[in-house]
């Protein structure tokens, strides 16, 4: 119910947003008909196929997320550097590394935005994806550091399921 | 020259800026894809176009765009982009390894064109 209504409220400020036209009496009074009609028919055919749940509509993570977000930002503008040297040198002087990086992720939600925080991030590009780790190509040796890796999994783990209790 | 007038041209100049440091992140990135030995390598080169190249030029084209509804849906663009390129990018990584595509591992380094013009010089 309560992911139901956030779908709904996330929908209709996209539709205002990308059509602009709020009023009944305007020229394209239809417009705000069809607003009504197709959100009822997206949210009714999300709630019958039982597809709503905490992944679907991440409304509850959505604070630590965009906090997350904020610190990858960051880990991208200073791998982006990282790789443009290595690219832009004169003598190109690479060592690519495949390793496995091991997760201990307590969702699926968090091990997705783990494997494309790493993907995202120029320099590593998640490969596989395993059942306890999974398989990185890193550009170079320089990125391939485990303590990065564990960092940014702990990070995303805390953003998508709250706070760890310590065992 | 009022406060206003010099507001926008700083917004004006950051603007330009961010575009044009977007630009040579791109051309970086495409570089890249050229030099690097192997597939994955030269994924790793197409990541700078599509994460910092690409939100680059996005943010210098909504600090252009004047007003907000455009500016809401270059922003709705570049979130698009920020969650949909890693996914493509691990698409085509995983296709690759599962289709054999070995890694090439070794540490890449070619001689110089000085170097190999004269081998009597490190001799």
């Amino acid at each position: 119910m309560v992911y139901g209504l956030g779908l709904t409220a996330v929908l209709v400020v996209l539709w205002l947003v990308l059509s602009g036209s709020y009023t009944l009496s305007g020229d394209h009074s239809i417009l705000l008909v069809m607003t009504v009609v197709s959100l009822a028919a997206t949210v009714g055919l999300a709630v019958r196929m039982r597809i709503l749940d905490r992944e679907t509509v991440p409304l509850a993570p959505l604070l630590p997320l965009l906090t997350y977000w904020s610190w990858l930002g960051r880990e991208i503008v200073a791998a982006n550097i990282a790789v443009i040297r290595l690219i832009m040198k004169p003598d190109v002087d690479i060592e690519p590394r495949l390793v496995r990086v091991p997760v201990d992720l307590r969702s699926g939600l968090a091990r997705c935005v783990f494997a494309n925080s790493i993907t995202l991030t120029p320099g590593t590009v998640t490969v596989d994806i395993e059942n306890d780790g999974f398989l990185v190509h890193a550009l170079d040796n320089s990125f391939t550091a485990p303590e990065g890796f564990a960092e940014m999994a702990l990070r995303t783990d805390v953003a998508s399921d709250g706070k760890r209790e310590e065992a | 020259m009022n406060w206003v007038e010099i507001g926008q041209n700083l917004l004006f100049a950051l603007s330009v800026g961010s575009l044009t440091l977007g630009l040579m992140l791109v051309l970086a990135g495409a570089i890249g894809v050229i030099r690097m030995p192997d597939f994955y390598t030269r994924l790793h080169a197409a990541g700078v176009t599509d994460t910092l190249g690409a939100e680059l030029i996005i943010f210098g084209l909504i600090l252009q765009s004047g007003d907000w509804q455009t500016m809401a849906k270059l922003a709705l663009v570049g979130l698009l982009l920020f969650l949909t390129s890693p996914t493509a990018t691990h698409a085509v990584a995983n296709a690759a390894h599962r289709a054999g595509q070995k890694p090439d591992l070794a540490h890449f380094r070619p001689k110089h064109p000085r170097e190999l013009q004269d081998p009597e010089a490190k001799a």
